[in-house]
């Protein structure tokens, strides 16, 4: 065999090489959680949602475990976390805090008593400034964050039941009167 | 229930697709003719299958149902029919189902045409796509399918991605999908000649028309492109060597590439191993291309939305077929001897620079694409290459390419002698050269002198490829369609390296902050804000600027440019106002809003850039015309010629 004829083969070889370093070495990348995670949230102030004249800030919830999440009435997606949310709120294991994020206040009024109210309290992000600062991409996107005022958790997306059961749940202190994760609910 | 179906026409389509490539494949090594004959109906199948699929998802969008993840992630109940239909590929999953229904189209095609063909080679071309086939389909069906239930439904969709939201945009896709799909075709062929383990003589005679094809909807893609991001993303370029385009530049260039060494194999039966890599480069880098960009690979190193097992699969796949293409060109390819030998000022001489030429310029456009990826890979940091280093690269290879094209089309095959043509090249080396200094001088007042280069090459492949045919007109001979396609090609090659000159040269900007009322004058022209207005949309609220553009006190146009807000993704867009005068383009797009009433505006004057729209359309339109010629329309077979009767039938 002329080995001429196996340039092109080695050239591509080494290009298919190449490629799969490339996507081993994103899927490193693709795992990196959030470089907010481990360390204190941004400082947030943000006007509630039934009273905008009032307003709630991370300084306030010092000393509590809350999850802060993002979401809006124009996002699909939002919807389909809704369920999961309801039911996390009903095991009362942690409050949520709902940061309605660039949306009309009435729409998300008309969402809350149509769908159910999974929140402790829901604060509004129609600038989205607070969202660029938590460097929130899209919603929903959740954050958990503990007495301390440290993320501890970031949900890139929706809360599926699982991710509750075995991202949320576990980082979460053991409640008395609860049995722990994973022992049943 | 009608998404499911759809899901399950693809499972369909995909064993179909695993029996078309058997029987295409196995049957004519085994020489089983009931096999190979059994390879046309599973193409047929399959297509009706992939048909079947792609009308439930387009049934799936024109009908709202946003219980289809893929629907609901990228169409809203605001969004026009037009653009709901177009949703089809304005994401990964609908692009993906795309390309296997432009392939199926293809491969339908090449069953119809290939009746005439030996019915083994026939069997193994369509074997071939049938491997392609089934591998897409088992990669929708894997890692992205299109019909994936949200449950519960969304309330409404997402909706289309607002740069999606354009006619150009909603055309550009499909027509530069099936140039890339179409490529498939020629390596298809290379990969049954190989099979064979011989070429037919005919073989580059059956394979060109259908790179002609593919090329000539490649060219119309790429400018459709170029076109859309001129005219949308409101800062008037119309290339800018991001991945994306070159993603469709590099396949491009091998296809070009390509016809022109199949003719060489056509004409004189050499460059026979050469015309085969091609053939098999020109598809890689097509599948190569539209995974970098669509699958995320080359992105992915700098997002968290990376999918790795989309990305492992599809190298999987790339590693099958163009490694198994090239391991079979290295056992096959030594078997090709071209034995005849031709000069070096023969036209074989300058076909075999052309290629090379090519096939440089595509290589560099590759390397500044994955170097980038190639860095990162090796822990630097991340590497960004742009036009800098590809103007300067690419213009390297073209130039002496643009140059010897003048030459190239007067040498005769096989015999090196240029004596008679020497004439004709000098009168219209002269000409050109005249023409780009007067244009330069008169129309320009001299400046930029170094676009006289520019202008005169253009100008001199336009008139040395007239020559040829305008002597054969007076000649009174006759024109075959063939030439004129070749002609026609040129020329619009010719036409846009003037254009693009002018506009490289020529074009004057600037960035201006106007008031109501305000003014400026760029470039001659006078640019006056008269003021802006909210206007509604189906799915978006606008700001509506009206600009007059003036010249010596003289109103040319008033233009609207528009900045897009779009409801649901709260994305805007831009629509610039472009008025076009003699070939020259009045540009204004709108920018910030400055507070007080103030706007940014960014004005262009774009000379000749009407050209640069009009010389690529020539060239798919010269392939259009080259792929006509009477003799790549197949004679019936020989079965059928005994029997004048059927085919007297067929013919009705």
């Amino acid at each position: 065999m002329n080995p001429r004829f196996l340039v092109p083969l080695a050239v591509f070889v080494g290009l298919v090489v190449v490629l799969a370093v490339g996507i081993n070495h994103s899927r490193q990348v693709g795992v990196l959680q959030s470089p907010l995670v481990g360390h204190a949230i941004p400082q947030w102030e943000l006007p509630m949602l039934t009273d905008p004249g009032r307003s709630l800030s991370s300084r306030e919830l010092k000393g509590q475990w809350y999850v802060l999440n993002f979401w809006g009435t124009w996002c699909y997606a939002c919807r389909a976390e809704h369920e999961q949310l309801l039911k996390a709120q009903r095991d009362a294991r942690v409050q949520i805090i709902g940061v309605d994020w660039k949306d009309e206040n009435a729409a998300a009024l008309d969402w809350l008593s149509k769908l159910g109210n999974p929140y402790t309290q829901v604060v509004t992000d129609q600038d989205g400034r607070t969202a660029i600062d938590l460097g929130v991409a899209a919603a929903p996107e959740s954050f958990l964050v503990n007495p301390e005022g440290v993320i501890v958790y970031k949900e890139p997306g929706v809360i599926t039941p699982q991710s509750w059961q075995h991202e949320f749940l576990p980082r979460l202190p053991p409640q008395r009167g609860v049995p722990a994760p994973g022992a049943g609910s | 229930m009608l998404p499911e179906l759809g899901h399950f026409a693809l499972v369909l389509a995909m064993l179909l697709a695993g029996l078309q490539a058997f029987f295409g494949i196995v049957g004519p090594a085994l020489g089983r003719d009931r096999w190979v004959a059994a390879t046309t109906s599973a193409v047929a199948g399959q297509c009706v299958m992939v048909a079947t699929a792609v009308g439930v998802l387009v049934y799936g969008f024109v009908n709202f149902d946003f219980s289809i993840l893929y629907v609901a992630e990228n169409s809203n109940s605001a969004l026009p029919l037009m653009y709901r239909i177009a949703a089809l590929w304005g994401a990964h999953e609908g692009s993906l189902l795309l390309w296997i229904f432009l392939l199926s189209v293809w491969t339908l095609a090449v069953a119809v045409v290939a009746r005439n063909l030996p019915p083994r080679f026939a069997a193994r071309v369509l074997g071939v796509l049938g491997v392609l086939s089934c591998g897409f389909l088992l990669f929708t069906l894997a890692t992205s399918d299109p019909f994936h239930r949200l449950i519960p439904a969304a309330a409404d969709g997402r909706d289309l991605n607002p740069l999606l939201q354009d006619p150009g945009l909603a055309v550009h896709p499909p027509v530069l999908y099936t140039g890339y799909v179409g490529l498939a075709v020629a390596f298809a062929f290379a990969c049954a000649a190989m099979l064979e383990g011989r070429m037919d003589p005919d073989w580059a005679r059956w394979t060109r028309p259908w790179t002609t094809a593919a090329w000539a909807f490649l060219t119309c893609g790429i400018t459709l492109g170029s076109w859309w991001s001129y005219y949308t993303l409101g800062w008037g370029g119309y290339w800018e060597w991001d991945p994306v385009e070159n993603a469709s530049f590099m396949p491009w260039l091998v296809a070009t590439a390509l016809i022109h060494s199949l003719a060489v194999t056509e004409k004189r039966g050499l460059f026979k191993s050469w015309t085969l890599l091609l053939a098999i480069l020109g598809f890689s880098l097509s599948l190569l291309g539209t995974f970098l960009v669509r699958s995320g690979v080359l992105v992915s190193v700098h997002s968290f939305a990376a999918d790795p097992a989309r990305g492992r699969f599809i190298l999987a796949f790339l590693g099958l077929v163009i490694g198994g293409a090239l391991a079979l060109y290295a056992w096959r390819a030594p078997l090709l001897k071209s034995s005849a030998g031709f000069d070096l000022l023969s036209r074989e001489s300058f076909l075999l620079f052309n290629n090379i030429l090519l096939v440089v310029a595509a290589a560099t456009v590759l390397g500044g694409t994955l170097a980038p990826l190639i860095a990162d890979t090796m822990g630097q940091t991340s590497l960004s290459v742009g036009p800098p280093y590809f103007r300067p690269t690419f213009l390297l290879a073209m130039i002496p390419l643009l140059l010897l094209l003048s030459v190239g089309v007067h040498a005769n095959w096989k015999r090196g002698r240029l004596e008679s043509s020497v004439r004709a090249l000098l009168i219209t080396f002269v000409a050109a050269l005249v023409l780009g200094a007067a244009v330069v001088l008169g129309a320009f007042g001299g400046r930029h002198a170094l676009a006289v280069t520019g202008l005169g090459i253009g100008a001199w492949i336009v008139l040395s490829s007239l020559v040829d045919p305008v002597d054969r007109l007076r000649r009174r001979l006759r024109l075959s369609r063939a030439l004129l396609g070749m002609t026609l090609a040129h020329v619009g090659l010719g036409v846009a390296v003037i254009a693009l000159t002018g506009v490289e040269a020529y074009t004057s900007e600037r960035d201006i902050a106007l008031g109501a009322g305000g003014s400026a004058e760029v470039g001659g022209y006078a640019f006056k804000l008269l003021g802006t207005q909210p206007v509604e949309g189906p799915n978006y609220n606008a700001t509506r600027a009206t600009v007059e553009v003036s010249r010596d006190g003289r109103l040319i146009t008033t233009l609207f440019p528009e900045v897009r807000q779009f409801w649901v993704q709260q994305q805007t867009r831009k629509v610039a106002g472009i008025y076009n005068l003699h070939g020259t383009d009045l540009f204004i797009a709108l920018g910030d809003d400055l507070g007080a009433g103030r706007w940014s505006l960014r004005a262009q004057i774009r000379p000749l850039i009407t050209l640069l729209w009009l010389g690529p359309l020539l060239m798919a339109l010269g392939g259009a015309l080259a792929l006509s010629d009477r003799r790549y329309r197949l004679a019936r077979s020989a079965e059928r010629a005994t029997m004048p009767a059927a085919a007297h039938g067929e013919a009705h």
